[in-house]
């Protein structure tokens, strides 16, 4: 529900008040989440300055700040940062483009799905990380094989949930256009698709997640560029101001990738249902 | 052509790992061209199986089903179905759920879509065009889903207890609201529905079925002596309730 779409003239004075009493709110909820960080560093901070924990081992957020400073000056910054997020974005990509296409083979061929079964419901439980030292071997330390465990952590979930997606649309939508005389693509272009692109969207939230377990770990095994390496690195060197600056910077962005997701759900649903008001 | 369908003998059985149901056996009647024809039965009975036969949707296990003095095993052009809810898409505009069926026919031009918007303009939904399904009321909902099924030019339209998703209220006044738009368009109808008032109200002919497996028990014309009928007048006629108690006792209720 959007306030301003809401006629301006004759608001009652009770709805004004109603209007006032949610916005204050809404304001006060986003007052306390911005003190509560605040007064989070602030006693971090104080805390390593008086000695009550050991900065040592817990870092204080001027160090921290200090190594991101550091890190810019000798150009590591943005490198590392940016070949991790070139990871995560691409394993991200394949992973649910990958899991789209097969959950639609699956979806065309009710035989197949069925033989399938088993093994998707065991690579499911498996612990995808568990390959990683395959993936080594086969493909070589670097870049691609952490792509590929990227891939395989987010691949069989993007593949079950958008198949269930797909086996979830309403038999009556899919009767209605083979009443139409639809075949099997016109359905699934038509209705299955659409239908569930709420459901892909959900997927892709999921896969952000499970992207960025995959390329941070695949970073710790591979160990030689990325936010994921910056964390092991430090964490062998004992250099925790390293370790907490890495685990702060992966934090931030994986926030703001998924907010990416959370916009493009945005621009593609939202404008299903109010794409015309006022 | 005197008749547009005829079901000569059709039956249907449904196979599961539980054994056979036969859901609907010797069916035989006819339709004319124009006509309004509800079938009438109680729940389970194969009504809309019947209808699913019609169209082509299911396999028949026996018998014939002639559209226009053809048989098809595909979906034949010539019907239009109509299911229990509008079953308008919400990532369509009305305009473009009105489309779907030219769509997936891949008869969409330029002068088949101007006739579509000729048909919202012509049932009140033009300025709704652009609108997606959520933003419409019930009724008018069901009104986009009735143009949907017209786009495709069906001569037979098949509706599936069309409007028993909507309210009391709203069904009467969609159920006169769409009767009249399927008599200007000279359309030939087949209504399915458990509500026997409705049966009445709407039809020349009411098919009576029994219970599983679906037999035609009787087969009444309906004649009321109301002028300019509509579904609300008809209501009002004399010989509504006696035909009413006729099917009541023949669907034969128990609790």
């Amino acid at each position: 529900m959007c306030m301003s779409d809401l006629p301006d003239q004759n608001i009652s004075p009770e709805h004004k008040a109603f209007l006032k009493k949610v916005k204050l709110k809404k304001i006060s909820i986003v007052f306390t989440q911005i003190t509560l960080l605040i007064l989070f560093f602030v006693m971090w901070e104080l805390a390593a300055r008086f000695e009550i924990v050991d900065a040592f081992i817990t870092s204080q957020p001027t160090r921290i700040v200090k190594t991101v400073i550091n890190l810019y000056r000798e150009g590591q910054l943005f490198h590392h940062i940016g070949i991790t997020c070139l990871e995560t974005i691409i394993g991200f990509i394949l992973g649910t483009a990958f899991g789209t296409l097969i959950a639609i083979v699956l979806w065309w061929s009710e035989f197949l799905s069925k033989v399938l079964e088993p093994y998707l419901v065991i690579l499911n439980s498996l612990p995808k990380i568990a390959l990683g030292p395959i993936f080594i071997v086969w493909i070589g330390a670097g870049p691609a094989t952490i792509i590929v465990i990227a891939l395989t952590i987010s691949l069989i979930v993007t593949i079950l949930e958008v198949l269930n997606g797909f086996l979830a649309v309403d038999r009556e939508k899919i009767k209605l256009v083979k009443a139409f005389g639809a075949n099997k693509f016109q359905v699934l272009t038509k209705v299955v698709l659409p239908a569930s692109l709420p459901n892909i969207i959900n997927a892709l939230k999921v896969n952000v997640g499970l992207s960025w377990v995959g390329v941070i770990v695949g970073e710790f095994l591979v160990s030689k560029a990325g936010i994921g390496y910056l964390i092991v690195y430090g964490g062998q060197v004992f250099q925790l101001d390293l370790v907490m600056t890495s685990v702060l910077i992966l934090a931030i962005a994986a926030a703001l990738m998924y907010q990416g997701v959370v916009y493009l759900e945005k621009v593609i649903v939202g404008k299903r249902q109010h794409k015309s008001t006022g | 052509m005197e008749y547009i369908v005829e079901i000569k003998n059709l039956g249907k059985k449904y196979q599961s790992l539980n054994g056979e149901i036969n859901a609907l056996e010797n069916i035989n009647f006819s339709i004319r061209r124009g006509d309004f024809i509800s079938i009438v039965g109680p729940s389970g009975c194969g009504k809309s199986t019947l209808l699913s036969l019609i169209s082509g949707l299911i396999p028949k296990t026996y018998g014939r089903v002639i559209i226009n003095g053809r048989e098809s095993p595909d979906v034949p052009d010539e019907i239009g179905y109509m299911l229990q809810k509008d079953q308008l898409f919400e990532w369509r505009t009305i305009l473009e759920n009105a489309l779907l069926g030219l769509e997936i026919r891949k008869t969409l031009t330029k002068r088949t879509k101007e006739d579509v918007v000729q048909l919202l303009a012509t049932y009140g939904l033009f300025e709704f065009k652009d609108k997606y399904p959520s933003q419409l009321s019930g009724g008018m909902r069901q009104r986009a889903a009735l143009i949907r099924t017209l786009a495709t030019k069906p001569e037979i339209l098949l509706l599936d207890e069309a409007f028993s998703g909507l309210d009391y209220q709203t069904r009467l006044a969609v159920t006169e609201d769409i009767y009249f738009i399927i008599k200007k368009e000279g359309k030939t109808a087949i209504l399915v529905t458990h509500d026997i008032a409705e049966s009445i109200s709407m039809s020349d002919r009411v098919i009576v079925l029994t219970k599983r497996p679906g037999r035609v028990k009787a087969v009444h014309e309906i004649n009321l002596s109301c002028k300019n009928r509509t579904p609300l007048s008809s209501r009002e006629a004399p010989e509504f309730r006696h035909y009413f108690n006729i099917i009541w006792r023949e669907l034969d209720v128990h609790v």
